[in-house]
């Protein structure tokens, strides 16, 4: 039961990942490969402040939210000026560089050695310390950031940024600051996702580098194009089905030194008949160019 | 010209040392229709990309309204007032025909992020308003009937009279059209044509880009020719008409 339980937490805190990364991505259309990054940020100042300050879980999401809004607004500034190929290569190039800030700054985050011993958040009095707890705050929070992204999306400013998508010297043509959106989609973005890295680190107690690596952010973006680029209810379905396929492996009995390998092959293998027979996604609209 | 709502004066352009356009100056006055003619490869559409703020000129400047744009970015340019379309069409072909409209609407509170949000009945209020409008703009152009389909599902010509829409949608009093006939069926040009004739009565200044010479003497009150990148002739389209150099400049 724990287990079915902690699953469905994850998906929670995936489904967070993947919209706000759809925000970017799907919406915007700006390929970005550096929201484990986000995330990591995200989770890192959350852990940081209540390891070494003791401060409250709402502060340390509302810390996390900020510190990554603004690290986002940072590697949005190149994005400006590169396209497509290039660009997706800057964001990869932002993933490094976090990355082994994470790994390296040993004196703020011990490195490799990660984060140990975060508690478990405390909201209003109410410790949530079980799986049934943590499972209705990222639930609730997840509902939360869909629900805002729906909003977001299917308002003019969400009409903009389908159409910066489609074609942005058109958008330009029109009066629209595509830079400004592309500054702050990121930003939104990156806020977003740092709701689902406090999240984790308050749920696992532990974080390290591993967790935010170019793979992950990899994994990131497959959720967003087989769910369905430019569609939330796609990062839905796709967060459940990259969650839930390698799970899935467990039960067929496989050890997991091999199970963690089928993993990436499972992931490579549905990009690429993704890509093949529905590059618009299981549900999205859009194909991402 | 004192009066003029353009003036662009000694715009030049050099692109890896071919002079794309060399010292071209003009000025146009309210609610009148200026043809620019000339063959192709002879600046005229980096004359719009210089005028709206896409490309930026090597030396020269435009000013609006008696306010110079020099280094103003396509977007400031588009929200003071001036609209362009674009040779190749541009028009956001997933989104409804409506929506293209909508998108163009200037100043809408809603394109900000927080109000977006957060302040959904003002929202409501302005989309409703908007929708008014687009509903106007779309009988204008006659394709009302065709409000909810995408725009990418247009006729060529029909998609030509939605750029057309979006430009007034901006509330532009300027309006560079690049190429606004080419390429349709002739029902749409005389559609097109009349339209435009309209609009400069009610007030618009038109500048438009267009190889269609009839067309182009039926329509404007102005004609500037180019060629190679340098004003060849300006003047009535009677006078470009008998003149037989520019004819044969333009022709060959």
């Amino acid at each position: 039961m724990a287990y079915f339980l902690h699953i469905l937490i994850l998906i929670n805190i995936y489904i967070i990942i993947a919209i706000s990364l759809n925000l970017i991505a799907g919406y915007t259309g700006i390929l970005s490969i550096a929201h484990a990054a986000f995330y990591g940020v995200g989770a890192y100042v959350a852990a940081l402040l209540a390891v070494n300050y003791g401060t409250p879980f709402l502060l340390n999401l509302i810390a996390a939210m900020i510190v990554a809004g603004a690290v986002a607004a940072v590697v949005a500034f190149p994005s400006l000026r590169i396209h497509d190929d290039y660009l997706v290569i800057a964001t990869f190039g932002f993933q490094m560089i976090l990355f082994s800030i994470f790994n390296n700054w040993v004196s703020l985050t011990r490195g490799p050695l990660g984060i140990p011993g975060i508690p478990q958040p405390k909201i209003f009095g109410i410790a949530i310390t079980s799986h049934v707890g943590f499972l209705i705050l990222t639930g609730l929070l997840a509902l939360a950031v869909y629900l805002f992204a729906r909003r977001l999306v299917n308002s003019p400013f969400g009409r903009v940024l389908k159409a910066i998508r489609e074609d942005e010297i058109f958008a330009q043509a029109l009066g629209k600051n595509v830079i400004r959106y592309k500054i702050l989609v990121f930003v939104i973005g990156g806020a977003l996702a740092a709701i689902a890295g406090t999240l984790y680190a308050h749920y696992v107690t532990f974080i390290d580098p591993t967790s935010f690596t170019i793979l992950e952010s990899i994994f990131m973006i497959s959720i967003v194009i087989v769910g369905g680029a430019g569609s939330l209810i796609g990062s839905i379905v796709g967060a459940v089905i990259l969650i839930v396929i390698p799970e899935m492996l467990r039960f067929l009995g496989m050890p997991n030194a091999i199970a963690a390998n089928m993993r990436q092959i499972i992931y490579g293998t549905l990009l690429v008949v993704m890509m093949m027979f529905r590059p618009r996604g299981l549900v999205g609209e859009y194909e991402l160019r | 010209m004192a009066d003029s709502i353009l003036t662009v004066s000694n715009l030049s352009k050099t692109f890896d040392g071919l002079k794309a356009v060399e010292d071209f100056s003009f000025a146009i006055a309210q609610g009148q229709i200026v043809g620019l003619i000339g063959p192709n490869g002879a600046g005229k559409t980096t004359v719009f990309n210089m005028i709206t703020g896409f490309l930026a000129a090597d030396s020269g400047e435009v000013f609006y309204q008696g306010k110079p744009l020099t280094r103003c970015p396509a977007y400031r340019i588009a929200r003071s007032g001036m609209a362009r379309t674009f040779q190749d069409l541009r028009l956001i072909k997933s989104l409804r025909v409506i929506d293209n409209i909508l998108l163009s609407r200037p100043q809408q509170s809603g394109e900000h992020f927080l109000p977006a949000v957060l302040r959904r009945k003002k929202l409501r209020q302005e989309e409703a308003q908007n929708r008014q409008k687009a509903a106007e703009l779309l009988d204008f152009i006659g394709l009302a009937e065709k409000q909810d389909h995408l725009a990418g599902a247009l006729s060529y010509g029909q998609q030509k009279l939605l750029t057309l829409a979006c430009c007034l949608a901006m509330e532009a009093d300027l309006l560079l059209l690049d190429e606004p006939i080419s390429g349709i069926h002739p029902n749409m040009i005389e559609k097109m044509l009349s339209l435009m004739t309209l609009l400069s009565a009610s007030g618009k200044t038109i500048l438009f880009i267009e190889h269609n010479i009839e067309a182009v003497m039926q329509v404007a009150g102005h004609v500037i020719v180019m060629d190679a990148g340098r004003k060849i002739a300006e003047g009535s389209p009677q006078m470009i008409t008998n003149n037989p150099e520019i004819l044969e400049a333009y022709l060959e």
